[in-house]
């Protein structure tokens, strides 16, 4: 584990050194790439919640649209989670660097779409029953993995600014490293909770193992690299 | 086009002339002569139009708020046709419901294989409003319109053996969901003959006056009003009386969540979720007040206790859940 420090998914920003180092020759420099680009990332980011409301309100969603919604928002916190653990991955396969520019935004992403999926829960689908939802995380195992992701992530999302950074300074990355047990439990989560005939959770779950194969490949072969 | 052409099976398009008209209208005569209230020609079930009018009340009935028309057939669980709710009133129209004939076998004197209008033929159909109670947590109030399923099965004459009825639904690989590994088809449900006989068991052939649309299960479906949902099995093609509990679809997909009995009991937990509550789609919901539709207590046997409780007297309803 401890040769395991690549980039979690709540990361801080890369320095403006690094940043003209990669792409010295455009005629756009990177940061003025990243201008245009960050707020392109946000707004696709957002789409899927764009997709939801209009479905929505345009009484797509069908009789039952708070089953729906649980589902829907669920499973795009968990791409999320699953796009923000790749961006290190990506890196280190094809040598790419940009990606990890939107980490932190992916990451935010991931949790807005789970706070969505968790209040639709709460507070839509069992009327803020908080006898309910304590029941539920005890006995019913799939929400008890899924309350575990939870609980991780929020402090992870809480630290994600620069101020708190530079304030956790080496604590800050020990910390959201706790990311791949939040992105196992979530996988977990979705393979419990589905009957076994559904087949999305196991491609979740194989994208998971690969993108920890991946880091741990490159951990082991050259432990130096991850120094960065 | 009127009601009667379409009874008769006559397309606006065909030219009639007036011999096989006026055959044609003494067959009607005669069928009305014979009581088939609510009977219908095999044209009539492809369109799903409106049964004959009148359709005698049930006393079984509640007064609860229907669920509309068009969520209750829409929002459908029907794997054959596509495992999203939406799927089967997609699909519905690759369900071929004509010709159909229904196998009769096993323990009873009058086995064989009968078309859907001997089936039909001596039952007069009435309304009845019926709470359904899916094994996912919500409930639909749906006025079906059929008649007692005890009334069709002792015309076959089950002998003593005859300790169990088992059901089967069309398997035809051209529907969307064959292909899918869901269940092991065809889908295959079970009731012992007590609760078969029961009278508030039903074989429903329409829903809100109209004939039965194919992702509700035309042209012919059980209705149990107090067991969840997937007990009331869809498009029926087979109907057998057995000695053993018979194998059933949801209970060899899953033996631990799905029991043969799988009486709606709101003690017995579902691995996955509770069965305490249920979230009632009635009324016109769609959009955002679907969104606050909150959830109402589950009853036990889904309200139907007073009517079945005698069927279940010594069991222990944990056990055979």
């Amino acid at each position: 584990m401890n040769t395991l420090t690549s980039n979690p998914v709540l990361s801080l920003p890369e320095t403006k050194k690094q940043m003209t180092k990669a792409k010295p020759r455009r005629r756009l420099n990177a940061n003025q790439l990243m201008w245009l680009l960050k707020p392109l990332g946000f707004l696709l980011m957002l789409l899927p919640f764009a997709y939801l409301l209009f479905t929505l309100l345009t009484g797509q969603l069908g009789p039952n649209p708070i089953d729906e919604i649980t589902d829907f928002t669920g499973e795009w916190a968990l791409r999320f989670i699953l796009l923000g653990l790749a961006l290190t991955p990506i890196k280190l396969v094809f040598k790419q660097t940009w990606p990890l520019r939107f980490r932190r935004m992916v990451g935010l992403f991931a949790f807005f779409y789970l706070m969505l999926h968790i209040a639709t829960y709460v507070a839509l689908d069992l009327g803020f029953d908080l006898a309910a939802v304590f029941s539920d995380v005890l006995e019913r195992r799939y929400i008890t993995a899924g309350f575990l992701a939870f609980i991780i992530l929020l402090p992870l999302a809480i630290t994600s600014n620069r101020a708190m950074v530079k304030r956790l300074g080496k604590k800050w990355q020990a910390l959201h490293r706790w990311v791949y047990l939040a992105a196992t439990a979530s996988v977990v989560h979705y393979i419990w909770l589905a009957r076994g005939e559904v087949w999305e959770p196991k491609v979740y779950l194989g994208i998971l193992l690969v993108l920890l194969s991946v880091r741990l490949f490159y951990a082991i072969k050259k432990p130096t690299r991850a120094k960065r | 086009m009127s009601d009667w052409m379409k009874i008769a099976g006559i397309r606006s398009s065909e030219i009639t002339d007036e011999a096989v008209f006026k055959k044609r209208r003494q067959l009607i005569q005669a069928s009305v002569a014979a009581g088939l209230t609510g009977m219908i020609a095999s044209d009539a079930i492809a369109d799903g139009h409106a049964l004959k009018k009148p359709i005698a009340k049930s006393p079984f009935s509640t007064d609860e708020e229907l669920t509309s028309e068009k969520t209750a057939t829409t929002y459908n669980n029907f794997y054959e046709l596509g495992t999203d709710k939406s799927d089967p009133s997609r699909h519905a129209q690759r369900l071929k419901t004509e010709p159909w004939s229904v196998v009769i076998d096993g323990e009873c004197d009058n086995p064989g294989t009968f078309t859907l209008e001997d089936i039909l033929k001596p039952h007069a159909i009435e309304e009845r409003i019926y709470r359904l109670r899916c094994v996912e947590a919500w409930s639909m109030v749906i006025p079906w319109n059929g008649f007692a399923l005890g009334d069709l099965l002792t015309r076959f004459k089950p002998n003593s053996k005859a300790k169990y009825v088992a059901f089967e639904t069309l398997q035809d690989n051209d529907l969307p969901g064959m292909q899918t590994r869901a269940l092991d088809w065809p889908y295959r449900e079970g009731l012992r003959i007590d609760e078969a006989m029961h009278p508030l068991t039903m074989m429903a052939i329409g829903m809100y006056g109209n004939t039965i649309p194919n992702q509700n299960g035309a042209p012919m479906r059980l209705v149990v009003p107090w067991k969840y949902g997937y007990k009331s099995i869809k498009s029926i093609v087979r109907i057998s009386f057995v000695e053993k509990q018979p194998p059933t679809s949801w209970n060899m997909a899953a033996p631990h969540e799905y029991g043969f009995y799988s009486n709606v009991n709101p003690e017995v937990s579902h691995p996955r979720w509770s069965q305490a509550k249920e979230r009632r789609l009635s009324g016109e919901t769609s959009g955002l007040a679907a969104l606050f539709s909150s959830k109402v207590e589950t009853n036990f046997m889904n309200g139907y206790d007073e009517e079945v409780a005698s069927l279940y007297s010594e069991m222990d309803l944990k056990k055979f859940f």
